[in-house]
């Protein structure tokens, strides 16, 4: 049985993810924005045969919180093996590309308020030598693109400040695990069009949950993402700023 | 959100609504805005399992209901199971049966929302020994236009409650309910399938089985006339009990075929269902047992859903879908009744090989608007040939209306006001309750034509 604490317990990722450790029996400790959306998470993953769980309400950007969240996480299961860090806001690309507040608060939502939890929760795990963080970053972080490089930039800091920290503690039997969900039929993303390249939050969870398992470094879900960014990644900029993506 | 193309399980009149989503049981309503001075209406849909329109809402909006697919609590110790209306049977089967429980009543596929069963108030084979969907249905929660939230229960709202079992989704948003399952030792069946010659014989199985048999179900040729017209085949089984020697379930048991691993992946330019597949399909498929009874044990997969087996199966029938004809006659002429429909059938050599023919029994459905009534309901599947499959239609119409009974509104894309009316007398009662914001494509076309 495994102790999960999920940030952004309340996004469809990461419910489905927290529904497929609660029918294995896991501990789980939610943290989410809304109580009522965390209280009735709570039951279901209970009533599918979650051994306890635990919810807090949480807002990302209250950085002072962070380290509390963890102690009450760590206090309420006994232990602490696993963090999925999955809270994020869908940028408004063209807001935020004018806007310098808008834009700086949704880097401090999607990037940095992440790095501080992976920095308190890699230094816990790195003193009990063992543990996961994983960590949802996306394939728009892999390059800026015209089209969402606000929401983008913030998720290249998360990919880059995961890859450091994992090459640290790997070796002190810790893993960081970076997930980069390509389109996925959420709420958030309810009022795009959907086509063949998008994916159902469930597949992505399965992902993610059979990636921490093997303690993979870098999931990109559904896998074919990862061949799209290599293309995307290595087109050269000269080509590249003159087409649209 | 913009609007989007929304089908039925028959995919007859693929049509466009504007999808509302739900994002949680506590949310207020969402409602479509009103424009130029009218109020769009809206309906709720589940998982687009009903056949004809009854789940459609063309020009208005639908309500997402399968986004609401929490669980709520599971008394292991008393079975019963509270959860929101989008979850799916086959959910509530995976988490209940390895604590030992099972659904009360199931429909023949799995794949259906709780919401969905009760606004439809499903019956299964069991019919006779348990009656419908909505007989073990302790309370729901319905969210009605105007904001109102309340509870229905036989003790709490009654009338509401009568109304929104089998009231197909006009009521209000069925937002989560709690149902009593039933106990079972093993997912498996004591399956029983005894071959019939004419439709006779059905009906003395049906009676020496009903007694000791909880489900009872038969598959009827409708595809000869004639001497072989009306043969088929009567399966009648219970759960299996306790079985103290493992030595005595079968090995290769099949269970995971049914979980539904197959898809029809594209739709064929043309039905694959005619009158050459047909009569080959059914001499096969009677003649594939040999002796007069087989008995076996089933896992309850391929028992109950047989069909969830191919995934998209209803896109077999080709781009122009098919409708579904489900009607139910009293006892009292249920005899001659379904003979007539049989050969009205065999002669026009329009039918599939999904027909189905079973008793229903004396338990007394909740809804006034339910479907099942004591007496014998035949069901199959017609590849949609337009005009002549519309004459044909109207025949059996005319036969059922003479007996006295019902079509399935579930199942329904086609029937006429006069049709509707004169099979449900307790509509008067149910239209005090329809919700003013909420319609549905079915219910416009029987409230509006005669």
């Amino acid at each position: 049985m495994n102790k999960i604490l999920i940030v952004g317990a309340s996004s469809a990722i990461a419910e489905a993810c927290a529904r497929r450790w609660a029918q294995r029996g896991d501990m789980l400790f939610l943290a989410a924005r809304g109580e009522a959306a965390l209280k009735s998470i709570a039951d279901d993953l209970k009533t599918r045969g979650a051994n306890k769980v635990g919810h807090r309400v949480f807002d990302a950007n209250a950085f002072d919180d962070h380290a509390a969240l963890l102690r009450e996480a760590t206090a309420f299961m006994g232990g602490l093996d696993t963090v999925l860090i999955a809270h994020g806001t869908l940028t408004d690309q063209a807001k935020g590309q004018s806007d310098v507040a808008y834009a700086l608060r949704e880097v401090a939502t999607n990037g940095t308020s992440v790095v501080s939890l992976m920095t308190l929760a890699g230094e816990q795990l790195a003193a009990q030598q063992r543990g996961t963080i994983a960590v949802i970053s996306s394939v728009a972080g892999d390059r800026g693109r015209q089209s969402n490089y606000v929401y983008g930039s913030a998720k290249a800091l998360v990919s880059a400040f995961a890859s450091g920290q994992r090459q640290r503690l790997r070796k002190l039997g810790v893993n960081v695990m970076t997930i980069k969900p390509g389109f996925v039929d959420t709420p958030m993303t309810a009022a795009f069009k959907k086509g063949a390249l998008w994916a159902k939050p469930d597949q992505v969870a399965k992902d993610i949950v059979g990636g921490i398992d093997a303690g993979r470094s870098i999931v990109y879900t559904p896998g074919f993402w990862r061949l799209i960014m290599l293309i995307i990644k290595h087109i050269p900029e000269f080509v590249f700023v003159k087409i649209a993506l | 959100m913009p609007a989007q193309i929304f089908s039925s399980w028959g995919r007859v009149t693929p049509s466009l609504h504007e999808p509302l989503g739900l994002a949680s049981r506590h949310q207020a309503l969402p409602l479509p805005q009103v424009q130029s001075g009218v109020a769009a209406t809206v309906l709720p849909y589940g998982n687009g399992r009903s056949y004809g329109d009854s789940n459609l809402n063309p020009g208005g909006a639908l309500l997402l209901g399968r986004q609401l697919d929490r669980f709520i609590s599971f008394d292991a110790a008393t079975g019963v199971l509270s959860c929101e209306a989008g979850v799916l049977l086959e959910e509530i089967i995976k988490l209940a049966l390895p604590q030992g429980w099972f659904l009360n009543v199931t429909p023949g596929t799995q794949y259906v929302t709780v919401g969905g069963a009760i606004a439809n108030d499903v019956h299964g084979k069991n019919h006779h020994a348990v009656g419908s969907f909505g007989n073990h249905v302790l309370g729901f929660e319905l969210l009605r236009s105007d904001g109102s939230r309340r509870w229905c229960s036989p003790d709490d709202e009654p009338a509401l409650f009568a109304a929104t079992i089998g009231g197909l989704g006009l009521t209000g948003l069925i937002t989560w309910a709690t149902v009593q399952l039933r106990r079972v030792a093993n997912p498996l069946m004591d399956s029983e399938t005894v071959k019939f010659r004419n439709l006779g014989e059905f009906f003395e199985l049906s009676q020496a089985s009903e007694r000791d048999f909880e489900y009872t179900v038969s598959w009827i040729d409708c595809a000869f006339t004639g001497k072989r017209l009306g043969r088929g085949l009567f399966n009648r089984a219970n759960h299996a009990p306790v079985v103290m020697d493992t030595g005595a379930v079968p090995k290769n048991l099949p269970s995971g075929v049914a979980t539904g691993s197959l898809t029809v992946p594209i739709t064929p330019p043309i039905s694959l269902i005619n009158t050459v597949s047909l009569k080959g399909f059914n001499t096969l498929y009677y003649n594939k047992q040999v002796p007069d009874a087989v008995r076996t044990l089933q896992h309850y997969r391929p028992f109950f859903y047989p069909l969830d087996a191919l995934q998209q199966w209803n896109r077999i029938y080709g781009p122009k879908g098919f409708y579904q004809y489900q009607c139910v006659v009293p006892p009292a002429k249920a005899y001659s009744a379904t003979q007539q429909l049989l050969e009205t059938i065999a002669r026009s050599g329009m039918g599939s090989f999904l027909a189905v023919l079973k008793q229903f029994g004396e338990p007394a459905s909740r809804g006034l608007l339910s479907f099942p009534t004591p007496g014998t309901t035949l069901a199959l599947d017609f590849p949609n040939t337009g005009p002549k499959l519309h004459r044909l239609f109207a025949e059996l119409d005319r036969i059922v209306l003479d007996a006295g009974g019902r079509l399935y509104v579930g199942k329904d894309g086609r029937m006429s006001g006069a049709m509707f009316k004169a099979g449900y007398p307790r509509l008067n009662a149910f239209l005090p309750h329809v919700d003013p914001r909420f319609s549905s494509g079915w219910w416009r076309r029987v409230m509006e034509s005669t």
